[in-house]
């Protein structure tokens, strides 16, 4: 391997070993049982003092214990928070397992002392954004492979690439993925264990940075200083932390007639090779059903219900004049009963009253709401210390910043409704009962928002059934062989729903709308992005777009992800800044199908199979 | 230099004596005096030398019917519980062999009260009619080959001794047999036979020894013509023995083990030693592409072959000559070679035989664990100094051979025994239940021989093996020639079980050796087996470029209602596994029509229409209509 490259390179096998040397120091976890010990301690006293609980489900941790003595294990949590990075380290070290190796980014390498920290804690760290370096790759999926078959500890990694900003699940990455499966796919283990971990947060400690990133303003740079800074976070009250251990995955079972491991027969195993379009199908496959379960592992919060409802109310009903707590509440509790239906893990205390325990969630996010005489109000950053008046575009700032804030818990609870979600619109859109009417909808459905919400690639039929059969559960629907027809009753829900999802489709029409405005041709990241954002803040105060939620950045790159995948979006310079070129008439055509105009055609490609 | 000289006087000296002694051994046989030189002539309707020969045309007279090998000879619990092993033919005969009996109960928990016997004789009644091609039957008696349409003879070549054909065999469960045996007496026969066939639209399996384990002899359920197995086990003799170019021409009829003997009366030895050498035939060999167990002196049967003579429905295929290698086209003798019996009858033989080896030494390391095993037989492959035969058994296997330790006669050699265990675990540090062993074979003339082991040993060292003496060495041989025996034993007690192999590359060995033993674990685990299975390898054979490992597989099948089928399909999924791991569908048992279904997939769609066009031209009308491989 190091003499192709130095083939390629042009320069000596030696220098290349040297730079392979380079990247493992570079990279290398180091990890430390005397350290962890001291980490335990601390990371015991941090939390605390943040959190008034942390709980984790027992069995599921025995059920590790018992996977970890068959196979290697690799653990996959959901990432919420750093505060995740720590805590399962710990949670293993209290209970007498094996400290996970954990793959971090490296820009939290380049912290000092807290690098180092942890490093000996486990964590090795890898470069974002490796795209062509050949020899970083190899070296990288060598250490990875490594560390499974020896399966001296557990591997740790996320696989959604990075921290969802959104508390949104995130379209899983596959390159870590298919480095942790292939030792199984190439036999050099019997078998590889996944457990999908959730972790779910009362209150997240990143709330408002995450809400401000979205917002456009930069991510600060990881730094010792930042983090201390941050110790002021330390003051307030996060509510409980949840941590659910899923049922270990066995990839040997899972992979049943998926993928022919005899491709790897004809050429030796340890030659890097670019994954076969069947392996990719599978890693992705799976990487998509993780993801999955870590959603439907993961514990919703009552205060997530009443985000939900919190945001269908109009903005200016929220700022201004306030949203009735009694109709907040009693609509909670309905909304209750319908997550019930759907199946949801609710963290609903049962031994307090009701009303109680809604008035402590206000109380917890205190930052986002204020509950004042029998109304409930959206609370906006202070006003900044200049005296100035603040521009119309300020204000929609500050309040985007809140609604976003709350975006994000009601985000929580998505993966419960999404499903439904798009079959009410469907039926919405379409305006008919036909049964193989609706479905194509609610695939054109699944297929464009398959970077906003996580579907199992090839099993939208499966996924149309369930949502029907939960609506049908909850009496909202009746479902037939042929017919799909709403019952009275259902109109609530149906419209609910419905609502649930606006905010996304809206967002997308405006960036459809931007790119078919007539200066638009070729753009780079970089530059739509706040060209979106101004016109979004245009029309919001025009009164032509009621979502603040079209300004979050997020939903903005998931469009133009989704339209790359279409191949709607194509590159068209590959420089230092990527620059991209787009197919007018095709975004006006998704934008019609999107509002009903005309009726829906299969997109390019079925969802997720592009990575 | 003085030492050549000297040999080569020696060498002459060596050679003079073999002269006299084949001289000798002609003399002594003035009755096979001619055959020795005209080979397409026949032998006599009465066999004269059926008393030398292993083989007699009534198979049953000295073996069993459902079980494998000699009728006198098998294993079973004396009254007082403990294994004994009957009969007079090997080592470990009318010995008492104490461990087996725990051995037996601790790896399967199996119990001495639990029996599963089998049905004691084969009733004529459950034996379908033959059904009889008036014509052909007409057609061969004016032939003067002797045939027979008894039902015993029919039933001893149904089979082959794959577990469920056993397993049907001792419940009595007789399915489609041969309507015919025929025994030609030579070449010349064979030819008339095919011919007959072909006119009379009459179904002819090739029948040599009977050992297959890949469902090569059960005849096609869907064959409604005639079916005659064509018994090659008369024609026997050595035709001539070349010792100037040092090859022996041979009827393919012959078993093993009388062609090595026969051949060590005047010196020589094919150096081809299959497990079943006792049984497998010579043409049998060649149909299933064979490998011997010292193939590493003297080579696999493909490398042992000069020349081949078959009968195919077209005519007779056969070179021109004997040269040692040829660039004439694709090698005929490569269509030959594992066509399994569907394209003909391969009658004769000349084959390279080698002078019989001055010195033999077995020997046996014991290594750590298997990893350091595996490890060292790769080094001694690399440096291509492996021994006539080097095996690597884990460490089940390694039990295994303990258990089946004769009882010592003297308490001095028991003591020696504990104190060489107390060395290697405590003194060594070596735990139990990891280590492994590996068992050595070394040919050649005395001085070389040492050398040899030595330099062997030195490697072994490197990778923490411990030399442990030949008689570990040479019991790990002989356990395969009795381990078939132990099956039958098993079946006794409601334990089933099975080998089978693979080749594989050197990098995969470890990966495919804990993978399919995983496989096999939880399969079993899976379909309801009570108990955890017996699940074992060994690393057989050593080539440059990979290794050939050996699986075996056995459970206690108490509780379970088709414990067949349940064995079927766990051998199935190991089958798959080992594909995965990227092993060959078989090394040297052949493909028959147990692994037939993965034959498109091992040589591609292309390989497979070539081998079916060869077959479509040689044998249109499909007499040879075993169906296997295809």
């Amino acid at each position: 391997m190091a003499k192709e490259i130095a083939t390629e390179m042009g320069s000596s096998v030696e220098e290349v070993r040297e730079e392979a040397t380079g990247i493992l120091e570079e990279m290398s976890q180091n990890l430390q049982l005397g350290f962890i010990r001291l980490m335990g301690y601390t990371v015991s006293k941090m939390s605390k003092r943040l959190f008034s609980s942390i709980n984790v489900n027992m069995e599921g941790l025995n059920r590790l214990q018992q996977a970890i003595q068959e196979h290697p294990v690799i653990l996959m949590p959901n990432h919420r928070s750093y505060a995740d990075f720590l805590v399962i380290s710990y949670i293993l070290f209290t209970y007498d397992i094996p400290v996970p190796v954990i793959a971090a980014g490296s820009p939290l390498a380049g912290m000092k002392m807290v690098g180092e920290i942890l490093r000996r804690s486990g964590a090795f760290f890898i470069r974002r954004a490796i795209g062509s370096d050949k020899l970083y790759w190899a070296v990288l999926s060598e250490y990875v492979k490594t560390i499974v078959r020896t399966g001296f500890a557990p591997v740790e990694f996320y696989v959604e690439g990075l921290r969802s900003r959104t508390l949104k699940s995130l379209t899983p990455k596959l390159g870590m993925m298919h480095m942790v499966l292939e030792p199984y796919f190439k036999g050099e283990v019997f078998d590889v264990t996944l457990v999908p971990i959730s972790i779910s947060y009362d209150r997240v400690l990143e709330e408002s940075l995450l809400a401000h990133e979205l917002l456009g303003v930069p991510k600060p740079k990881e730094s010792t200083t930042g983090l201390l800074k941050a110790t002021k976070v330390l003051q307030e009250d996060y509510g409980s932390m949840h941590v659910n251990f899923g049922r270990p995955l066995s990839v040997r079972h899972l992979c049943q007639g998926k993928i022919n491991r005899c491709q790897y027969n004809l050429i030796p195993r340890d030659l890097p090779q670019k994954p076969t379009a069947e392996a990719q199908a599978c890693v992705s496959w799976l990487a998509h059903l993780v993801v999955r379960i870590q959603e439907e592992g993961s514990l919703i919060s009552p205060w997530s219900l009443m985000a939900c409802l919190f945001l269908q109310a109009p903005t200016t009903v929220l700022t201004e004049e306030g949203l009735l707590w009694q109709q907040l509440t009693e609509k909670t509790l309905w909304l209750r009963k319908l997550a019930l239906d759907f199946g949801a893990r609710l963290n609903w205390p049962e031994k307090i009253p009701d009303l109680d325990v809604m008035a402590s969630s206000v109380a917890l996010h205190r930052s986002i709401v204020q509950r004042k005489a029998g109304r409930v109000y959206l609370v906006r950053e202070e006003e900044p210390a200049g005296k100035r008046p603040i521009s119309a575009e300020e204000g929609a700032f500050r309040t985007a910043a809140a609604v976003l804030m709350m975006a994000s818990y009601r985000n929580q609870c998505l993966h419960l409704f999404v499903r439904p979600a798009m079959v009410a619109t469907a039926i919405h859109i379409a305006k008919t009962t036909q049964r193989d009417k609706i479905f194509p909808f609610f695939f054109f459905l699944q297929d464009l928002f398959a970077n906003e919400f996580i579907f199992i690639p090839g099993k939208s039929s499966q996924d149309f059934e369930e949502a029907c059969f939960f609506l049908k559960k909850c009496a909202a629907i009746d479902v037939s062989q042929q017919e799909v027809t709403v019952s009275d009753a259902g109109q609530e829900v149906l419209s609910f729903l419905r609502a649930l999802l606006k905010p996304f489709i809206d967002t997308y029409q405006v960036v459809f709308r931007y790119l078919c405005e007539d200066g638009v041709h070729s753009f780079s990241e970089k530059q739509s992005l706040p060209a979106v954002r101004n016109l979004a803040t245009k029309l919001i105060l025009s009164g032509e777009l009621y979502t603040y939620e079209a300004l979050s950045s997020d939903t903005q790159k998931n469009v133009l992800s989704a339209l790359r995948r279409l191949e709607i979006v194509t590159k068209s310079r590959v420089s230092e800044q990527n620059e991209f070129r787009v197919n007018k008439d095709a975004v006006r055509r998704i934008g019609d199908m999107l509002s009903g105009k005309i009726p829906p055609q299969p997109l390019h490609g079925p969802p997720g199979t592009r990575l | 230099m003085a030492s050549n000289s000297s040999g080569s006087s020696s060498d002459r000296q060596r050679i003079a004596q073999q002269r006299l002694r084949i001289i000798a051994g002609h003399l002594q046989r003035p009755e096979d005096g001619d055959s020795a030189v005209l080979s397409a002539e026949c032998k006599g309707q009465v066999s004269k030398t059926d008393e030398e020969k292993t083989v007699p045309k009534r198979r049953q007279e000295i073996m069993k019917w459902n079980g494998w090998g000699y009728s006198d000879t098998k294993f079973l619990f004396n009254k007082k519980g403990q294994a004994e092993f009957t009969g007079k033919r090997y080592r470990l005969s009318g010995m008492i062999i104490p461990g087996l009996k725990d051995w037996m109960e601790g790896t399967f928990g199996a119990n001495l009260q639990h029996k599963s016997p089998a049905t004691p004789v084969l009733t004529s009644s459950a034996v379908q009619p033959p059904t009889i091609n008036e014509a052909f039957v007409e057609e061969v008696k004016s032939t003067g080959i002797p045939f027979s349409h008894d039902a015993e003879d029919r039933v001893f070549r149904a089979h082959g001794h794959c577990l469920h054909e056993v397993f049907a065999l001792r419940e009595g469960k007789i399915g489609r047999v041969p309507d015919m045996v025929i025994w030609p007496n030579c070449h010349n026969d064979v030819v008339k036979i095919v011919e007959l066939a072909c006119k009379h639209n009459v179904c002819l399996m090739p029948f040599g020894g009977g050992t297959s384990v890949s469902s090569a002899l059960e005849c096609p359920p869907e064959e409604t013509r005639s079916i005659v197995s064509l018994d090659t086990s008369q024609m026997n003799r050595i035709l001539w023995i070349d010792e100037k170019n040092l090859t022996a021409h041979v009827e393919a009829g012959i078993v093993g083990q009388d062609l090595e003997r026969l051949l060590n009366e005047s010196g020589y030895c094919t150096g081809h030693e299959p497990d079943s050498m006792e049984f497998s035939s010579l043409g049998g060999w060649v149909a299933t592409r064979a490998s011997g167990m010292k193939k590493n002196i003297y080579g696999n049967i493909e490398d042992l072959v000069i020349h081949i003579k078959m009968v195919t429905p077209q005519g007779v295929i056969e070179k021109s000559c004997q040269g040692p290698r040829m660039s004439t086209g694709p090698d005929i003798h490569h269509f030959i070679l594992g066509s399994e019996g569907t394209l003909g009858v391969v009658t004769e033989v000349t084959m390279k035989i080698r002078p019989m080896p001055e010195y033999q030494k077995y020997g046996s390391v014991v290594f750590p664990n298997f990893e350091q095993g595996v490890a060292c037989l790769r080094e001694v492959a690399k440096q291509r100094c492996a021994p006539a035969s080097i095996r690597l058994m884990d460490n089940e296997q390694f039990k295994f051979g303990h258990a089946l330790k004769p009882q010592v006669s003297s308490i001095f050699t028991s003591f020696l025994d504990g104190l060489k265990k107390l060395y290697i675990t405590k003194f060594k540090g070596f735990d139990q239940d990891r280590l492994c062993v590996a068992t050595l074979l070394f040919e050649g003339n005395r001085e070389k021989v040492l050398q040899h082991e030595k330099q062997v040993y030195d490697i072994a060292a490197k990778f923490g093996g411990l030399a442990a003496g030949e008689d570990n060495g040479q019991r790990g041989y002989m356990l395969t020639f009795v381990i078939a025996y132990l099956r039958d034993l098993g079946m006794d007690y409601y334990v089933i079980g099975e080998s089978f192999e693979t080749s594989v590359p050197w990098d995969r060995v470890l990966d495919i050796c804990r993978n399919v033993k995983a496989r096999i674990t939880r399969e079993c685990k899976d379909r309801g087996v009570q108990f955890p299975p017996l699940s074992t390898c060994r690393v057989t054979q050593t080539y440059d470029a990979g290794a050939c490992v050996y699986f075996y597989f056995a459970f206690n099948y108490r509780g379970l209602s088709e414990p067949v089928h349940v064995y079927e399909q766990v051998e199935h999924a190991a089958r798959e596994e080992i594909l995965a791991n990227g092993g060959s569908l078989s090394h040297h048992h052949g493909v028959g029509k147990l692994r037939k279904e993965w034959m498109r997939d091992t040589v591609s769609s292309v390989g497979m229409g070539m081998l079916k066009s060869v077959k479509d031209y040689v044998d249109p009308q499909n007499i040879f209509g075993n169906r296997n491989l295809l």
